[in-house]
């Protein structure tokens, strides 16, 4: 434990961010403070601008306006040394495919100076962690939504980071290896690592974070520990109570009598 | 529900329109382009018409024949299946057989090829204008032939559909196609030999192909012309029936698209240990060298700049029947592959996140790639400029041919470097047929194509008058000069062409991932 007057450098601090696109406002202002050793959860609707501001605070995307600081470093001033803090896990962007499995990771942990044999050995780790050592040695366009997820994962995990920052890591993955991945980013948590994970899956979130963040139309509505944010309801509740624009349930009133007749 | 369809075909193409700019201007230069073939057809059909019968009869039946084949074959080979109205997506509507085949077959006719081939078709019956028995006929003919053309696509496009969507497939025919098109030269000079001395033989090929689904609709006015009833009532038969196989084969394959669904066929390809990955260095410019290099022999735009290599002196040869003109194997192949990595990273597409997310350099980006190609081609720009002086018998010019040559691929890395950090624009997708072209990509490319070749050529020209001077003299000195002068000036401009683009790379790597996820 550093002594009480020296604070801490938080993981992962973003102070006034913006980004527009055209005509278009995705980011506008985004103040967000990931404390070290947290496991934080981004959620918000459709196109609030969850993996604008993820893109802004891994250096795949440049701001507008706004700083992004890991560990206390300025990402955008040093973007080379600050980068290899990060493992990043884009959402929407395509893979090298034509790499096998095998190859993707040892592509990932060789980009960031690691030595060939560290890399060999973590490599058959993470496909055995992730399941994926059947299909090592298969090309990865040729694996299925949820394997492209885990050889992904498995590529922002292969330097050990500091920081993880991953955009919808759960989305196709199967419950079971959506449980080991759980278990995985739980304890490196523990042991002081800190994750952010953006997600439309409340419960998830309310289960495994214990810090969440809410964002609607590029601005963070309410962000802090779980149990503070979701207030005595559960965290969709207090969601929808945030976000709005639930309709009332009264619509559609032809679905419920099944006719018949066609 | 046919009027549906055929409306919602114009609201694809009219939603297209408003979602940019570039598709409008797409469209306009495809209709200008289509109108120019029309209004050169249309006044060809004409003219025709002063012709005799047998005139006609021959330009039609083989032209025509041939319009029909290229409906049927080119949306497999070249353009992929029209997936606006891709029929697995109506997998979940009830819509009955009939009015779906009549209004996909309608569908198929509005756009550009379609309307322009009706036009052409019904222009037929102009032409036959000297002939007025025989006009009917040509508008049964030009109706029989527009509904081969339309559902002969659709039925081949939904039977290999299939095959077609499997990737490997895919690759092979994009690597088969080009080679034929590379040849285009030498095949029309063998062809156009063939065509002048079996000009007699034209009239009879004409007669036969009538009889063949291809030809029969464009022949039935030919016959009804000559008053070979019989020969036309035949001709209306085999049209018939063409259509009745086409429509029964296109339904049958219908079938099977909507029980199996788009679920795409799946070729599995796996290959032991890593690779590349284990021979190179454990550094990251070694693995972007390895990925690089995986890419040149799995990516089939990569591999065609290869396989092209062995297809310029096979043109030189026929184009300038060998000689002096074989030297220029070796500086043409080297330029070609050194220019290949000018649109590296717009062939990387949004996986290109992997290096902006890698705590890398620029400079580290662009070594790695530049090795990767310099390691490919390297040898083959080497072995062919040696061959090619065998072949011209000038070992006297090995020495200026071979600094040329050297000098060229290092310079074309060295430029294609930097302005492949400078700009992206949109390229076919990995898998894709290389020829597929991108709306609004093509003005981007045009530019800086353009532009970083100039750039290019400016700075190679102290080496290339050198090396001229060298060939043409057959001094010895000169000539030693030119490979002193080709391989330093180039490796120089290879590492200015690396640090230039590498410091370009650090500054606009995250504007360039942004453009390719827009392209997406």
């Amino acid at each position: 434990m550093p002594p009480p007057d020296v604070p801490v450098p938080p993981a992962l601090e973003v102070r006034g961010l913006w980004k527009k696109f055209g005509d278009k406002i995705a980011v506008a202002g985004i103040d967000l403070v990931v404390p070290v050793g947290s496991f934080y959860g981004l959620v918000g609707p459709n196109g609030a601008g969850k993996t604008t501001t993820l893109s802004m605070a891994t250096g795949l995307l440049r701001p507008d306006y706004g700083q992004v600081m890991v560990r206390g470093r300025d990402l955008w001033a040093d973007p080379v040394g600050v980068k290899a803090l990060l493992g990043v896990l884009p959402d929407g962007v395509k893979l090298f495919d034509r790499l096998t499995g095998a190859q993707l990771i040892t592509y990932a942990g060789l980009l960031r100076g690691m030595d060939r044999e560290t890399v060999a050995a973590r490599t058959s780790d993470l496909l055995v962690t992730l399941d994926l050592a059947a299909d090592a040695d298969t090309l990865v366009v040729d694996y299925s939504a949820g394997m492209s997820k885990k050889i992904a994962l498995a590529c922002a995990l292969v330097h050990a980071p500091r920081l993880l920052v991953l955009d919808e890591p759960f989305e196709a993955v199967d419950p079971i290896s959506a449980a080991n991945i759980r278990d995985i980013l739980t304890a490196y948590a523990r042991s002081g690592g800190t994750v952010i994970v953006s997600s439309h899956v409340m419960d998830l979130v309310q289960r495994v974070c214990d810090h969440v963040a809410v964002i609607a139309a590029g601005h963070v509505l309410v962000a802090g520990p779980v149990d503070e944010v979701r207030a005595g309801e559960t965290l969709e509740d207090r969601f929808v109570e945030l976000v709005g624009g639930r309709s009332n349930g009264e619509g559609l009133a032809w679905l419920r009598t099944s006719s018949d007749s066609s | 529900m046919v009027a549906h369809l055929v409306r919602l075909k114009l609201r694809l193409l009219a939603n297209g329109l408003r979602r940019s700019a570039w598709q409008v201007v797409g469209l306009v230069v495809a209709a200008l382009y289509g109108f120019g073939a029309v209004t050169g057809a249309l006044t060809g059909l004409v003219v025709l018409s002063t012709q005799d019968a047998e005139f006609i009869r021959t330009v039609l039946v083989l032209a025509g024949g041939l319009l029909v084949l290229g409906w049927w074959v080119l949306p497999v080979l070249a353009f992929g299946v029209d997936e606006t109205l891709d029929p697995a997506r109506f997998a979940t509507f009830s819509i009955r057989r009939r009015p779906l085949l009549t209004g996909l077959a309608l569908a198929g006719v509005v756009g550009v090829p379609g309307v322009t081939t009706a036009l052409v078709a019904l222009t037929t019956t102009v032409t036959w204008r000297q002939h007025p028995v025989a006009v009917p006929f040509a508008l049964v003919g030009a109706v029989l032939a527009l509904a081969t053309c339309v559902v002969g696509a659709r039925a081949t496009t939904t039977l290999l559909a299939p095959l077609v969507t499997r990737r490997r497939f895919r690759e092979v025919v994009a690597a088969v196609v080009i080679l034929p098109l590379f040849l285009l030269g030498p095949i029309f000079s063998v062809l156009a030999h063939g065509i002048a001395s079996a000009q007699d033989m034209w009239p009879q090929i004409a007669r036969a192909a009538g009889w063949t689904p291809f030809g029969a609709p464009w022949a039935l006015a030919a016959d009804a012309a000559d008053g070979q009833w019989v020969a036309a009532g035949l001709k209306v038969v085999i049209s018939l029936a063409t259509l009745a196989a086409l429509v029964a084969a296109w339904s049958w394959g219908l079938d099977a698209t909507l029980v199996r669904g788009s679920g795409r066929g799946r070729t599995r390809t796996r290959t032991r240990g890593l690779g590349f990955f284990g021979r190179v260095p454990a550094t990251p410019t070694g693995a972007v060298a390895a990925r690089c290099l995986t890419y040149w022999t799995r990516d089939s735009r990569y591999a065609i700049g290869v396989a092209i290599v062995p297809l310029v002196p096979v043109m030189l040869w026929f184009g300038f029947h060998g000689g002096a003109a074989m030297l220029a194997a070796g500086p043409l192949v080297a330029y070609m592959m050194g220019w290949t990595i000018s649109a590296d990273i717009a062939y990387d597409g949004t996986s290109f996140w992997m290096h902006v997310a890698a705590p890398i350099r620029g400079r580290v980006d662009r070594a790695g790639r530049v090795a990767a190609a310099g390691l490919v081609g390297l040898p083959v720009v080497t072995v062919m400029t040696l061959l090619s002086v065998a072949v011209a018998g000038r070992w006297d010019a090995a020495a200026p041919i071979l600094g040329l040559s050297l000098g060229l691929l290092t310079s074309a890395l060295g430029v294609a470097s930097v302005v492949s950090a400078r700009v992206v624009y949109q390229v076919p997708h990995v898998g894709e047929s290389p020829f597929s072209s991108k709306q609004g990509g093509s003005t981007a490319s045009l530019v800086s194509q353009t532009l970083g070749g100039l750039v290019l050529v400016a700075l190679v020209l102290p080496e290339v008058a050198l090396g001229i001077a060298a060939v043409v003299t057959g001094s010895a000195l000169l000539g030693v000069l030119a490979l002193v002068v080709g391989v330093g000036l180039g490796t120089t401009l290879l590492v200015v062409g690396v640090r230039l683009g590498g410091d370009l790379y650090d500054r606009r790597a995250p504007q360039l991932l942004a453009t390719l996820v827009s392209f997406t």
